[in-house]
């Protein structure tokens, strides 16, 4: 074998701290190695045609690279290595760069290191073997969790692209947080006007399936193959009946129903449509407080229906799907203030979330846009808006910065002094954050055309005061404290991670961050895609995002599976598990050890039951390989021999005898 | 030269590459410094990870072998690390009977975003080698 090692600089990156030129030098001394090089930077144009020029001319038949982690470039190599004639997997990279020129300046070392990992990967490659890979047929359908305006671009790209879309929504209607908005930042056009008719679009769209009040219950299988279970929760409302007319909210008499739609300000009816634009405009009822399901009385929506749709008995039911791939876009939840003991811990009527605020402002809200103060109805005349409330804040678990806050808190006090020209609005700030198109000159605008009294400092306290309430914090400004009188006091609460989102990414696999927002294969190059293939991420799921950005996620995830779904066969990854049938002895440990079903028992012609994997179903674990007690199924790429030639490679056997 | 002379010692570190492998790269981007000592093999999952190779590493003569995987439930195929976990904890106490310190073998759990856990990961397991020394020397002591 003729193996070429190529060992890079990348500029300053590993150069500073190895001593590439040796760590090539000493590679001729590995067995079959012939070539060796540093290059400046071997992912650049020249430094891939280098590795193709060195194979022809040396007459290569394995190439090693030493340069950064293999998550970044392993394919970028691979395919420079197939452009030189050599199969993909005669390839093997040496991670120098994030595992040791980053982690020590400590260069002797360093340059040691390099030279023990390059002699490991060129121990594995000379047992490595040319693998090629298998085709399977996908299933061009995309499963969308999650309905919010995320979930709504994307199901509406990917419908538009020809892709038959499933959308799930948990609520009994799609919209998510935007549909809850009076205003959107920093144009200050209404939330409903831009976001309904796209959610009309959804369900009129002929490729779009909606199940809304639906949950993922199971996802199994792998792109192009998924099987989703959903569970349909139940409605007790026959949907295909309802006409969404609204008689039954009209006589139903149990009026203490939660009202999540306005945020608890107000308490509605035990069968209820949430908003007037909902989609689908269905009723639904809340089990926990109607009178029918708790005490077998009432039944009066029944009687009232002009169309029979009620059905007490209704339960749960679980649907399968067969989908290629699955966008989640299931969004953020609002910070609990109540963890600010110093801010009334959710004692005082009067200081609200920036969310119930919001519905306080909108012509739809409980109010009818009036703003009026929970404790006793009355116009507030002083405002006080306080910000970062669960964002910046290691005490409370939150420090990063959920980036939306301080625009909807400028456009709120824009749209106060707008409702009530004779108040007076304070905003408590850290550091305004505006990074956004318009949206700096937005923030000026609250200050400086509707005299917002911006305050920058945090607020220490907030107690009860005469009839309102009195805000104490620090100006940092003036270096000294400040007491403001309040009427109405609004926390700008920041997004945490979706309170189911730890339960989806175990349903998913995929993985989250230490804050439960789920994790990007790549934080810059690969924003949408999980490292789960056929799983994308979209909105606020990924991390705290404003209306904008989690539009332009959704597009690009729909992008993305619309190109992944551009062709009808999809390429299988090789690295499966192969079974040496003269040595499988038929036990079937692997079978019942499979995550994936993959294994199946066959019959040999001698009657002789067998293992036999299937290559596309595979995903490459190697947990059977492991069970397999006469080593008979082996990972291909990741053989028992390739890994102990690596262990090998560090520490020599040293003793005559075969361990083997 | 072996690594010893130097004041390093071998240690062999297998890890998944979903989770601990990403995260020693994470690591590697926030240049949190590390003792230099661990090689890294990378795996697809710790369910990959037969406990022979563990004994197979100590016996050539390395000072210390780490594995690292996904945390519980965080499988990147569902369920790969709760095999490791029993084959790799049995391993442990299996260790001493054959003659090895168990401190020489560590497995544990460090996610993709976890690289401080990883720097005071890798810094831990090779003081502690460390504080052992060089591991015993086999070839000698069989002739």
């Amino acid at each position: 074998m003729r193996i070429g090692v190529f060992v890079c600089h990348c500029g300053s990156n590993i150069a500073d701290n190895v001593e590439v030129a040796r760590a090539a030098q000493t590679s001729l001394l590995y067995p079959d190695v012939t070539f060796a090089t540093d290059m400046m930077y071997t992912c650049s144009e020249a430094g891939q045609s280098g590795i193709e020029q060195a194979v022809q001319e040396h007459s290569l038949d394995g190439v090693v690279v030493a340069a950064c982690t293999p998550k970044m470039h392993e394919p970028t190599f691979r395919r420079a290595v197939e452009r030189a004639g050599l199969n993909r997997y005669m390839f093997e990279m040496v991670n120098i760069r994030e595992h040791a020129s980053w982690i020590s300046k400590d260069k002797e070392k360093n340059t040691r290191k390099a030279q023990e990992l390059i002699h490991m990967a060129v121990e594995k490659l000379r047992q490595n073997s040319a693998l090629t890979p298998k085709y399977f047929e996908i299933n061009k359908r995309v499963l969308i969790i999650g309905a919010g305006i995320a979930g709504i671009q994307a199901a509406l790209d990917c419908a538009e692209g020809g892709l038959e879309v499933l959308l799930l929504e948990k609520e009994s209607t799609i919209g998510g947080k935007m549909a809850k908005l009076d205003k959107t930042f920093p144009t200050v056009d209404c939330s409903s006007c831009i976001l309904s008719p796209k959610m009309v679009d959804v369900s009129l769209h002929p490729n779009i399936t909606l199940y809304a009040y639906s949950e993922l219950e199971q996802l199994s299988g792998y792109v192009g193959n998924y099987q989703a279970t959903i569970r349909r929760k139940a409605t007790y409302v026959d949907w295909d009946k309802c006409t969404g007319c609204g008689r039954c909210m009209e006589k139903c008499p149990s009026k203490k129903a939660r009202d999540h739609f306005n945020e608890d300000l107000t308490r509605t009816t035990a069968i209820n449509i949430p908003f007037p634009q909902a989609i689908p405009k269905r009723a639904k009822i809340d089990a926990n407080h109607c009178l029918k399901l708790l005490k077998d009385k009432c039944g009066i929506c029944e009687e009232v229906c002009p169309t029979q749709a009620i059905d007490y008995n209704m339960q749960d039911e679980l649907v399968t799907a067969e989908v290629g791939a699955v966008i989640t876009s299931t969004g953020f939840d609002l910070f609990d203030h109540s963890k600010y003991g110093e801010y009334g811990g959710g004692r005082y009527q009067d200081v609200i979330t920036s969310m119930q605020y919001e519905r306080l402002l909108n012509a739809s809200g409980p109010t009818g846009g009036a703003i009026q103060r929970p404790s006793d109805g009355k116009e507030p005349k002083k405002v006080v808006f306080v910000q970062c409330v669960g964002s910046r804040d290691k005490s409370v678990d939150r420090p990063y910065c959920s980036g939306f806050c301080c625009m909807y808190t400028a456009k709120q006090a824009i749209l106060t002094k707008d409702h009530l020209p004779e108040s007076e609005s304070f905003v408590f700030y850290m550091d305004i954050r505006a990074p956004g198109k318009q949206y700096d000159e937005f923030t000026r605008r609250a200050i400086e055309e509707y005299g917002t009294r911006y305050v920058r400092g945090r607020v220490a306290q907030i107690y009860p005061y005469g009839e309102g309430l009195m805000v104490r914090g620090v100006d940092t400004l003036m270096g000294c404290q400040v007491e403001v009188e309040a009427d109405l006091v609004v926390l700008a609460v920041g997004a945490e991670c979706s309170k189911e989102a730890p339960a989806l990414a175990e349903k998913l696999r995929i993985s989250t961050d230490q804050h439960g927002f789920f994790t990007e294969s790549h934080p810059k190059l690969r924003p949408v895609e999980t490292n789960t293939a056929g799983i994308f991420l979209a909105g606020a799921c990924q991390g705290p995002k404003d209306i904008p950005s989690s539009v332009g996620q959704g597009s690009a995830a729909a992008a993305k599976i619309l190109a992944l779904f551009s062709k009808d066969m999809l390429e299988s990854d090789p690295q499966v598990a192969q079974v040496n049938l003269p040595r499988c002895i038929g036990c079937g440990k692997c079978i019942r050890i499979c995550p994936f079903g993959a294994i199946q028992e066959v019959q040999d012609r001698a009657g002789q039951p067998k293992a036999e994997v299937i290559e596309t179903v595979c995903q490459g674990c190697g947990l059977c390989e492991v069970t397999c007690p006469q080593s008979a199924i082996q990972l291909n790429h990741c053989t028992d021999n390739q890994i102990l030639a690596e262990v090998n490679a560090l520490c020599p056997p040293k003793t005559e005898e075969s361990f083997e | 030269m072996p690594a010893q002379d130097r004041g390093e010692l071998r240690i062999i570190g297998f890890l998944c590459n979903w989770c601990s492998y990403a995260g020693a790269d994470t690591a590697g981007v926030g240049r949190l410094g590390q003792p230099t000592d661990l090689r890294i093999i990378r795996l697809p999952c710790t369910g990959r990870m037969d406990p022979l190779f563990v004994l197979k590493a100590l016996i050539n003569g390395a000072d210390g072998v780490l594995v690292s995987g996904c945390h519980p439930n965080d499988c990147h195929y569902s369920e790969g690390n709760f095999y490791a976990r029993r084959r790799l904890e049995v391993l442990k106490r299996f260790l001493p009977v054959l003659g090895f310190d168990a401190r020489r073998f560590e497995y544990t759990w460090v996610s993709a975003s976890e690289a401080k856990r990883w720097q005071s990961v890798v810094s831990d397991f090779t003081e502690q080698v460390h504080n052992l020394g060089a591991g015993p020397d086999l070839a000698r002591a069989s002739s």
